[in-house]
């Protein structure tokens, strides 16, 4: 029997106290390490990303010497929240130095080619266009999709996008489009050769979020500039 | 052993992740970020540098505990140390910058399964000195950013006409998008390996001309 059978490989006896403490203690260590980096890099990450907010919100509508932010009720009335509020439906009002607002900034995000893309527009009420644009997070397909992000002339199309409202105040006059060439007029986007379906992302979550947003904009407008002034 | 030889021994095992073992041109391993991460220096660089120091760390941590824990559940502690390390990269990244982490996206968890750190701890930190795993560490994560930084820089410059971010042709240089696509990735670690390969060939050729001449003229030192 000795001769059909293998020589039994050589492992030496553990108890299985012995296994848990090493494995144990081992997860000890891991907890120990990860905790004390997330309790580190907590404050420096949050203060990031809102320093990040911040200067997007800036550069979507000029001339904001201060913002302040907003959230609509069950009836629709924009009430202002702490900027640090977990609310995710947020707008922000941007105010210049004498308390006049200059914008409101809206977040708006959407599918994308390969994932979520997240951006913010602003839009003045003055002359009743968006006037900027800013991706806050894509991760499209470097050099074709994330023109989005960095082309000129896609960009331009967000410096004046037509989003007046028609007599009722609750609908916008002409949805906004994406036209592959140029744009014939100021609802139409153009898209970016190659990045269609990039382009067509951006212009469908910008459509959505209009749509909603400027006339709960406009019904509000009184609240958010009385606001500047308190 | 003598002080030279010692020092000798530490300087190879450093420099042999660089060159002669490269994890990338060499050992084939971590080809998932390789082809993934290489679309610009400034992400190729990043990756390179995190894998770099989970790397270290880990072999750091293994080594220093290799004689307390059991084999039967070494691959599981292994497994654990590595994901603590790639937790706290993620975290410095993002509390670094915001832009590269958003870039590397999913990437930097990816490091945990990436087979040259498992690769490493099993072969060579579980069985060594805290000393030499740390040079072993800091050895094939350097080799692993310079091959990532090599293709990085071929992918960008070739894909996107610029190094770093910064523009280096102007605005009429019409970019060979392929590049930073992934089948750009692939192309040029083909010919990465072509041109190792290539050297590696011609070296053991001159090695075997130069024995055949040894041999003959009978200058073989003995």
């Amino acid at each position: 029997m000795s001769e059909t059978t293998q020589a039994p490989v050589e492992t030496p006896q553990i108890n299985s106290s012995r296994l848990l403490m090493a494995m144990g203690s081992v997860g000890f260590i891991a907890g120990i390490l990860i905790v004390f980096t997330f309790q580190f890099t907590l404050p420096i990450i949050k203060a990031n990303e809102k320093a990040y907010l911040d200067q997007s919100i800036f550069e979507v509508v000029p001339n904001t010497a201060y913002k302040k932010v907003f959230t609509p009720d069950k009836n629709g009335v924009l009430t202002p929240i702490a900027e640090d509020s977990e609310e995710p439906y947020k707008i922000f009002a941007c105010y210049d130095k004498e308390h006049k607002l200059t914008g409101v900034v809206v977040e708006a995000s959407g599918q994308g080619f390969q994932d979520v893309i997240r951006l913010i527009y602003g839009y003045d009420p003055q002359k009743q266009a968006v006037i900027g644009m800013k991706v806050l997070q894509s991760t499209e397909t470097p050099g074709l999709g994330d023109k989005i992000i960095t082309d000129a002339k896609f960009l331009s199309n967000f410096a004046h996008l037509d989003v007046s409202l028609d007599e009722s105040g609750e609908r916008l006059k002409a949805p906004i489009t994406l036209i592959k060439g140029p744009r014939e007029n100021d609802h139409q986007i153009s898209a970016i050769t190659g990045a269609t379906i990039s382009s067509r992302a951006v212009t469908r979550m910008i459509a959505r979020s209009t749509a909603i947003n400027i006339p709960l904009i406009y019904k509000n407008l009184k609240v958010l500039e009385e606001a500047g002034n308190e | 052993m003598s002080e030279e030889r010692i020092q000798s021994e530490k300087m190879e095992i450093f420099l042999k992740g660089l060159w002669k073992d490269n994890p990338v041109f060499v050992m084939l391993l971590g080809m998932c970020p390789v082809l993934a991460v290489t679309n610009s220096v400034i992400n190729a660089v990043v990756m390179g540098v995190a894998t770099l120091a989970v790397l270290t760390l880990s072999n750091l941590l293994i080594s220093s505990l290799r004689k307390l824990i059991p084999g039967q559940v070494r691959i599981a502690t292994y497994i654990l140390i590595i994901a603590t390390f790639v937790t706290v990269a993620d975290y410095a990244i993002k509390a670094a910058s915001l832009e590269v982490h958003k870039a590397l996206g999913a990437f930097i968890s990816l490091i945990v399964v990436n087979c040259i750190i498992l690769g490493r701890a099993e072969a060579f930190a579980s069985k060594n000195s805290i000393g030499k795993s740390v040079l072993d560490g800091l050895g094939m994560g350097l080799g692993f950013t310079l091959a990532l930084l090599l293709l990085g820089s071929v992918r960008e410059i070739l894909g996107n006409g610029s190094f770093a971010g910064i523009d280096l042709f102007g605005p009429n240089f019409q970019p060979l998008t392929l590049m930073i696509l992934p089948g750009g990735a692939f192309f040029v670690l083909g010919s990465y390996l072509l041109l190792f390969n290539w050297f590696k060939h011609r070296k053991e050729k001159e090695q075997r001309e130069l024995e055949a001449v040894t041999f003959y003229t009978g200058e073989a030192t003995r």
